[in-house]
């Protein structure tokens, strides 16, 4: 474990995610679209979403790779941060939707709502809405890891729990009476800051804008795990009571990495939503946040870097064979879920480091020049 | 209280989380002055009365009374199941006990503190099985032993302060792990996870050492060398050593209590405690 | 004088009274017949009544229907009052005979021979009978005049005919008259109710019709007060919903004592329905417990004795649904004569199949796993993507049709309470599973060495017991028995690839509320969780109350982590 903050693996993802931030919209707009590096106009949100769903991995991976605390729950802090920022665009839509009316969104007035409910109070203003998309999931994961982690519910336990816990929020945000939208979850969105959503524009700067929350996220993990308080974390995940009687209070350390990381994870949901046009409670689904967890395990857990690569790699996939044969796709994932635990516990940088390392170590038998370290 | 207050002077700091240093311990510093408690509910540094803890109607402990001195080393023999590590988990906090007292510096309540009190106050343990964190280098190990602030939000910094690197220094120098200070601590031998481990209990700098069996898989060298290691810490600090090992009890050469079904059957020397009739039956055995 | 009934013809087809018009235009038609041969008709009228009496005597020394030839002789007056008063006088008879000619009015077959003019019910190309005997006598005239109907007559139709079928031959039919009496309140059906009490044998009848007798004296204005007090009191022990409709209709200028009683009745029964409300729930509690006992035993075994996380266990729930539909359908196509017996035969079928995917999953993945807990969480949620998808594909994501074997199907009432057969059967069967299974664990030489394996694997081996074998044995021993829930479960929940996921959660919750490792903990939780789940919908709703529940077990595991009957020791500790 390197010791300092950006170290060569960091580096190099820094560098590409900068260069994709730039590239990417500049090969969008800039070349004609019969230019073989064009990248075409749908790319964009799609590549976003991306960027947003490695966000969302590289706080999984603070709470699994760092803290060996395995969530099954973590779509239901996404979806949180997401339905904060889809009540700001509802009340940005004003009197534009089908209903006219200028206050409450048209699914309030479908169901006969008198008045804005006071939860909806405030989020036309962007600044209070942004603070929403950290503070809500921050206080339901303090909450929840404050009982958790002071019980010392750990292991298979915690994940049951946090299992539990999107699950209760998938039933209760599907209620209508829970005044979110039920079902159908808020979608239909006009403009942001005064930008509209659907437009190309806006599109490429919600794309730069995720690739540098992706950029931001990782470095205050990565800054977090190589401080002291990230060794002591890394201690409670190897051997929690040797720290204890170490006289380190581990709830305490624990709860700081989860609700760090539930925040982190409200900020991906929100740069998601007016990516993909819609927040509906299916995002709380359990098997949406077991889905999740792969992600990190394929691309290295205990690494964030890896977590990010697994995000994007799975997702593409994920494209690649729901265009292809969307048959297939389920088989794909579980055969991933399957291989990835069994034949490769590191993950691909995992297996990306002992390919170096082997071609390192026999460069008199292998004459070929090995990169520079 | 069941039992009589042993007598001495009442001379320790309220809630003392360990008044003596490394510095002291290295012979940097001369010990600082020990301050009275005037709350101090008895002069010993280990106070356990009483104590019982029964699983599932078992009892692991059964009315164990034990008493140990500042700057005293005891050891503690006893056949399997005799209590030891169950008494360990008592003054450490990891099981309360069903009933009776267990003071730490006459004023501290071991059953109501958690483990993480418990280590702040001074008390330090060693595992039977050596456990260090095997993720971190042997530095790291160290560092995070340290008796620093051990709250979280104090802990998100980078790099080292001169203090900790001195302290490291000297630490790594005294169970000679210098050379491998970068390694891993997989990477070690048994014997070296031991030394390591001691060594990450010197560096919470604690007023009562509690050590279980720490001469296991050492060689007959290591084994010498942990028993002069562990008298020299006994100057100025407390130690409870479990040994199995009679050559090793015999060479730390200190009071011995001998333990059987949760209670204190005999204690006394070493060749006293061996010449008794009770404690050759249960535990030398014939 | 004579009463003539035979089958109707197609041309005068039976219609019921209500459908006026319709009728009207037929009875005219026959009575254009009637002029043409009128001298025949005149005749066999004649012949009719001549044998009628004949008949008649021979019914009454046998004991059976009385004399009705004074009562139908009113009806060859022609005038609404006598033909009604006629129709009461029968009801009031309540001989099968009556019936017959109060069916035969409200059809519009009865009519009027010629002078003496005997009341006949003709009919085209066939006999008629006797009135009193139903005896066949004579072809059918041609055509005769009906008898006459206004809303009146056919109001008192309706109250003989329903009067009358209190005393129907068929109990089923008597219950059923009873049932309407006691809606419709009329007055007039009192002297029949008397009648038909007197007689009634089966006690389940007599109740009805006592209770249908005390609905009307209950408001009839100049019964007894002590009458009515009785019939109040007959009401309120017959505590249901419309015993509370029945005592709130009490009218306003009835006896105080009377209207004291009612109320008092109406606060009783509410009070008893409430209880067999809370009862019902207990009872939908129950099945949902069972439920889940089901779903979640098998867990208990891999997750509980062995300690492995299997999120694939839903799908071998699944898989045993499947199972029951290839099972089934077999039998449809070869031996539709055995379809009583599917269950039957889809039982081993399940448990061997997905004993065998589970043997096979443990073979080939969680062997690698063991002791990686959360590794094995995930391959396993991998294992199960895969056979959900497996099933899509081979059977389509839609819902199978799983059918109920005859003695599965409909319900019974118990009280007030109203219980199915399924859910009946399906608690019988969790609980048959739970105990096989505890005597397979406790009694068995294999629940012996799984315990010995579970406890000390190396000990274990070292005294000589295969522990793969017994591993990949629990872990089959878990799946089979997950798939002979799903057996059950294809009873009452729809059969589809995501079968298995609705139950995972709730499963795990199970298994860990009542404590790992202790199937009796298992056993208490599921009817817990279940009972608790069905008496907090009435008042939170089904989403939130189960909502609540997921929030109860998630503070319950912080404060008891290990279970409401955690095991306790030394063992557990580390």
């Amino acid at each position: 474990m390197s010791g300092r903050i950006i170290d060569r693996t960091g580096g190099i993802f820094i560098a590409i995610v900068l260069l994709a931030a730039v590239l990417i919209p500049a090969a969008n707009l800039l070349l004609p679209p019969g230019h073989p590096l064009h990248v075409p106009d749908y790319m964009i949100p799609l590549l976003g979403k991306y960027l947003c769903y490695a966000l969302l991995a590289v706080a999984i991976d603070l709470v699994w790779g760092y803290c060996g605390v395995l969530s099954l729950g973590h779509g239901a802090f996404f979806a949180l941060g997401g339905y904060a920022m889809g009540m700001y665009l509802m009340r940005q839509i004003g009197p534009r939707g089908v209903y006219g009316n200028p206050v409450l969104p048209d699914f309030m007035v479908f169901l006969n709502y008198k008045e804005l409910p006071w939860f909806w109070q405030g989020f036309d203003i962007f600044p209070y809405a942004m603070l929403m998309v950290v503070l809500v999931p921050g206080a339901l994961a303090f909450v929840f890891g404050w009982f958790a982690f002071r019980s010392r519910v750990t292991g298979v336990y915690l994940s049951i729990i946090t299992q539990a816990m999107t699950f209760a929020l998938m039933l209760a945000f599907f209620r209508n009476d829970m005044g979110f939208g039920g079902n159908n979850g808020l979608t239909d969105f006009k403009d942001i800051l005064g930008f509209p959503v659907q437009a190309h524009g806006t599109r490429i700067v919600l794309f730069m804008l995720s690739a540098l929350a992706l950029l931001a996220g990782y470095l205050v993990c990565r800054a977090l795990v190589t401080s002291k308080y990230g060794k002591v974390l890394v201690a409670v995940r190897d051997t929690e009571s040797r720290t204890r009687f170490l006289g380190y209070r581990v709830e305490n350390y624990k709860l700081l990495a989860w609700t760090l990381s539930a925040m982190i994870a409200g900020v991906a949901g929100a740069l998601y939503v007016p990516q993909v046009g819609i927040i509906n409670p299916s995002e709380f689904a359990p098997s949406q946040s077991i889905e999740m967890v792969i992600w990190v395990a394929v691309g290295g857990r205990g690494t964030l870097v890896g977590a990010a690569l697994g995000a994007v790699l799975v997702n593409a996939g994920k494209t690649w064979f729901t265009g292809l044969m969307p048959e297939a796709w389920l088989f794909a994932l579980g055969a991933l879920f399957v291989v990835v635990t069994l034949f490769m516990p590191k993950g691909v940088l995992g297996l990306w480091a002992q390919l170096t390392r082997r071609l390192k170590r026999a460069p008199s038998a292998v004459p070929t020049p090995t990169p520079a370290e | 209280m069941a039992a009589p207050l042993p007598e001495g002077p009442k001379t320790y700091e309220i809630k003392s989380p360990g008044v003596l240093s490394l510095e002291a311990e290295l012979g940097i510093l001369s010990p600082p002055e020990v301050v009275a408690d005037p709350m101090a509910l008895t002069s010993a540094l280990l106070y356990l009365d009483n104590i019982t803890v029964s699983f599932d109607g078992f009892r692991a402990l059964n009315a164990l009374s034990l008493v140990i001195g500042e700057a005293e080393m005891r050891a503690i023999i006893g056949p399997n199941g005799a209590g030891k590590t169950t008494m360990m988990d008592v003054i450490t906090g990891k099981t309360r006990p069903n009933a009776g007292t267990a003071l730490f510096a006459g004023v501290n309540d071991l059953t109501r503190l958690g483990e993480a009190e418990i280590a702040n106050l001074g008390i330090g343990r060693k595992f039977q099985t050596p456990t260090v964190f095997d993720m971190h280098t042997v530095e790291d190990n160290i560092l995070l032993a340290l008796r620093e602030d051990r709250r979280a939000f104090r802990n998100i910094r980078w790099g080292r302060t001169p203090v900790e690197r001195e302290r490291i220094e000297a630490l790594l120098e005294r169970v000679r792990l210098k050379d491998h200070r970068h390694r891993q601590a997989a990477e070690l031998s048994h014997g070296q996870k031991q030394w390591l481990e001691i060594g990450m209990l010197l560096a919470q700098e604690p007023r009562l050492l509690l050590v279980d069996e720490p001469a296991a898989g050492m060689t007959d060298q290591e084994t010498a060398d942990t028993a002069v290691l562990l008298r020299e810490i006994a100057k100025t600090r407390a130690v409870v050593v479990v040994e199995h090992d009679m050559t090793f009890v015999r060479d730390l050469d200190v009071k011995v209590t001998v333990l059987h079904e949760g209670s204190v059957l005999a204690e006394g020397p070493l060749d006293q405690v061996s010449a008794d009739e009770r404690v050759i039956e249960v535990y030398l055995g014939r | 004088m004579a009463l003539d009934v035979s089958t109707p013809s197609p041309e005068a087809a039976p219609a019921p009274v209500s459908a006026g018009v319709a009728r009207h235009r037929d009875m005219f038609r026959w009575i254009d017949a009637y002029r043409i041969g009128r001298v025949a008709a005149a005749i066999l009228g004649l012949v009719v009544l001549l044998a009628s009496a004949g008949f008649t005597a021979t019914a009454r020394a046998q004991g059976g229907d009385p004399d009705l030839s004074a009562i139908t002789a009113r009806f060859a007056a022609d005038s609404y009052n006598d033909t009604a008063d006629a129709l009461n006088a029968l009801s009031a008879t309540g001989s099968p005979r009556a019936a017959a000619i109060v069916a035969a009015h409200a059809e519009g077959r009865l009519a009027v021979a010629p002078a003496p003019r005997p009341a006949l019910v003709p009919t085209a190309g066939s006999t008629v009978g006797s009135a009193a005997t139903g005896a066949a006598a004579s072809p059918t005239p041609p055509g005769l005049p009906a008898v006459r109907a206004n809303n009146r007559v056919r109001r008192a139709i309706e109250a003989a005919a329903g009067a009358l079928s209190l005393l129907d031959p068929d109990p089923a039919k008597r219950r059923e008259a009873a049932l309407a009496v006691f809606r419709a309140r009329d007055a007039a059906v009192l002297p029949t109710l008397d009648t038909a009490i007197a007689r009634e044998s089966v006690p389940g009848v007599k109740a009805a019709l006592e209770q249908a007798r005390a609905a009307i004296l209950i408001g009839k204005a100049d019964a007894p007060e002590a009458t009515r007090l009785a019939a109040v009191e007959l009401i309120t022990a017959r505590g249901d919903q419309d015993a509370i409709g029945l005592l709130r209709s009490v009218p306003a200028d009835a006896p105080a004592a009377v209207k004291a009683a009612a109320a008092e009745g109406v606060t009783r029964v509410e009070r008893n329905l409430q209880m067999w409300g809370v009862a019902q729930n207990v009872w939908y509690g129950l099945s949902l417990g069972s439920v889940l006992l089901l779903a979640a035993i098998g867990l208990a075994i891999t997750f509980g004795v062995m300690g492995v996380i299997n999120m694939a266990h839903g799908e071998m729930v699944m898989l045993g649904a499947y199972t029951t539909f290839v099972v089934q359908d077999i039998i449809r196509t070869h031996a539709p004569h055995l379809f009583d017996w599917s269950l039957a035969f889809a039982l081993p079928a399940a448990f061997v199949f997905t004993g065998l995917v589970g043997i096979l999953i443990e073979r080939t993945v969680i062997r690698w796993l063991y002791g990686r807990a959360l590794e094995t969480l995930l391959a396993t949620w991998g294992v199960s993507l895969i056979l959900q998808q497996a099933v899509r594909s081979i059977f389509g994501p839609t819902n199978q049709e799983v059918g109920a074997p005859s003695w599965m199907s409909g319900a019974f009432q118990l009280g007030h309470l109203s219980i199915t057969y399924n859910r009946m059967w399906i608690i019988v069967f969790s609980l048959l599973v739970f105990v096989a299974l505890l005597l397979l664990l406790r009694r068995t030489s294999l629940g012996l060495y799984v315990r010995a394996v579970t406890q000390n694997r190396r000990m274990a081996a070292a005294m000589g017991i295969r522990t793969g074998r017994i591993d990949a044995l629990t872990f089959g021993l878990g799946s089979a028995i997950a798939g002979i829930a799903g057996v059950a479960l294809s009873q009452i929940d729809n059969v589809s690839p995501n079968l298995g996921q609705g139950y995972i959660i709730d499963s795990f919750l199970v298994v860990v509320f009542g404590g790992v490792g202790n199937l009796w903990g298992t056993l208490v939780a599921a009817f817990t969780l279940g009972i608790a789940n069905k008496l907090l919908e009435p008042f939170a709703g089904a989403v939130l109350g189960k909502i609540l529940l997921l929030v109860f077990i998630i503070l319950f595991i912080q404060k008891r982590p290990r279970g409401l009957f955690a095991l306790k020791g030394r063992a557990v500790e580390s």
